[in-house]
């Protein structure tokens, strides 16, 4: 087998990560893991190897059709892929296939099911129902039903959509 | 040396209270949701024109809370090391949070149940803390606790992704539930390592005393969960609750094994950790760390009489190389320090040399 960094040399070093009963592997040769070894010791668990691994391959080639730089925060896709920390939200949407991977191979799933912010508080029943919602919604996306998955997202949307305005108005920053 | 924190000394920490479900093994239980404000970079980003933003934001948000209305808000970069290393010490903030102190704070309730940490690597790191084994009801305190800040500020949020954080180890819930626990009968019996791997293999993590990156001191292991994008916060707390009480039944279990079948070196190991501790002239941290342990152990399996757990956790605390210098009211060297703590610790264990 051949190491999955430099695609030359002998991969002698294997690494092996299960979340949520999803399997990630990685495989080495010695110069490559040595190289990432300081990010080992600093890092439990592979996420931050994997970051620069998202797209595999040697020489990263940005993404197609996406900026090479986060417009609002100026956060290049070189330094993302090299840090693996995003620099604002908006870096969310400028490297989104890039993230996505990434999201995936560390938890398993690229769909937030938990709460959301409530702005006011919804009455008791229905942050109950809400929740109860959720449950199923991750549930059918762990079985793949995606078209009952779209369904109950939509439900969510709605019920969490008609959000009052904020309280006061945000300052400039 | 701030007077201010001079109240946080004289009273234990919420996670040394030493009660609650399961205390005899579990010390306490913690959750920590990351949090972003809207249309502000990230701290990885942030300008310190953002970062005086964002203590603003903060700081107001919070104070509009009824968990933090009262709230201590304490500026790191006021504080000097030893103040800032006393927070770390005593779990309100990180260990990271305390380099580059510049528009950093952390804002903590009276009763140290509820700390957050402004400017870490989110903008918002909320933290509860609970005594014992109390996971749910750490996440209830917690999830109250967000949706009034919500009301109140703005979140970085997407209805796919969830809450966006600067990791994307924290994307989706921003949620890492974790449990303090003490394993010394696992370690005795050398059964730790395998426990701790299959820990590993279930998606939760061990780590030490301090959190991230330290090494695991006094038998003292900190487990918590690594996914956080996925699944409900229920969901997440509860699979970690659930893995937990299987670790807690093999220490239990190794605890009843060694008083069955090696109570002699068992309470040989303890009486002599006892012996050292009482009489001691120095005594490094370290060393403290690990008699303490054992001690604990013989309070905990109830062979010392006399002596409350209670004691024994706030020598942990107080014999940390800040609590020390503050209960001092002055800096010492290492060397001091460690006559100090021998000596804190005779007085503590009711010694008269």
């Amino acid at each position: 087998m051949l190491c999955e960094l430099c695609k030359e040399a002998q991969a002698t070093v294997h690494l092996t990560e299960i979340v949520n009963e999803q399997m990630a592997e990685l495989h080495l040769c010695e110069a490559c893991a040595n190289q990432k070894g300081t990010q080992m010791e600093s890092h439990f668990g592979l996420s931050e190897l994997l970051g620069g691994l998202a797209e595999g391959g040697k020489a990263p080639e940005p993404e197609e059709g996406v900026q090479e730089a986060c417009a609002t925060c100026g956060m290049t896709y070189e330094e993302f892929r090299k840090v693996g920390r995003l620099g604002c939200s908006e870096c969310y949407t400028t490297f989104k296939r890039s993230v996505g991977t990434l999201l995936k191979r560390i938890h398993g799933s690229t769909h937030h099911v938990g709460k959301s912010p409530t702005r006011l508080a919804k009455p008791a029943k229905v942050k109950t129902e809400l929740m109860e919602l959720r449950r199923k919604l991750e549930r059918a996306i762990e079985v793949e039903e995606f078209e009952e998955a779209a369904r109950l997202r939509d439900v969510i949307r709605q019920i969490e959509q008609p959000e009052p305005p904020p309280s006061k108005p945000r300052k400039p920053s | 040396m701030a007077k201010h924190l001079d109240a946080l000394l004289n009273r234990p920490s919420e996670w040394l209270r030493g009660s609650g479900p399961l205390s005899e093994i579990v010390i306490s239980s913690r959750i920590r949701l990351a949090r972003n404000l809207q249309k502000l970079p990230f701290s990885s980003r942030a300008t310190e024109q953002t970062m005086q933003d964002v203590l603003r934001e903060a700081t107001e948000g919070l104070r509009q809370t009824a968990m933090l209305k009262d709230g201590l808000v304490v500026d790191l970069g006021e504080l000097d090391e030893v103040d800032r290393q006393f927070l770390v010490e005593r779990h309100l903030v990180s260990r990271e949070h305390i380099v580059q102190p510049k528009q950093k704070a952390v804002v903590i309730s009276p009763d140290e149940v509820f700390s957050v940490m402004i400017n870490e690597e989110d903008h918002l790191r909320l933290q509860v803390m609970q005594s014992g084994f109390s996971l749910q009801q750490a996440w209830t305190l917690m999830d109250a606790l967000d949706d009034e800040l919500s009301a109140h500020v703005s979140y970085a949020y997407s209805s796919d992704w969830g809450y966006l954080t600067c990791c994307p180890t924290n994307t989706g819930t921003g949620l890492r539930a974790s449990v303090m626990v003490h394993l010394p009968s696992l370690v005795i019996t050398k059964q730790i390592n395998k426990v701790l791997h299959a820990i590993t293999k279930l998606g939760l993590t061990a780590r030490g005393l301090f959190g991230e990156g330290t090494e695991a001191s006094g038998n003292f292991f900190q487990i918590s969960n690594q996914v956080s994008l996925g699944r409900v916060e229920e969901e997440l707390t509860e699979n970690l609750a659930r893995i937990l009480k299987q670790v807690l039944e093999h220490e239990q279990n190794a605890r009843e094994s060694l008083l069955k079948n090696n109570r002699t070196e068992l309470e040989d190991r303890i009486w002599r950790a006892f012996g050292i501790l009482r009489h001691a002239k120095t005594m490094s941290s370290g060393e403290t760390l690990d008699l303490l342990s054992a001690v604990r152990l013989g309070v905990d399996l109830k062979l010392m009489n006399g002596l409350d757990r209670t004691t024994v956790n706030e020598l942990f605390l107080f014999s940390q190389p800040a609590h020390l210098q503050k209960l001092e009211g002055k800096r010492l060297s290492a060397q001091e320090r460690d006559t100090k703590r021998a000596q804190l610790i005779r007085t503590r264990l009711g010694s008269s040399s």
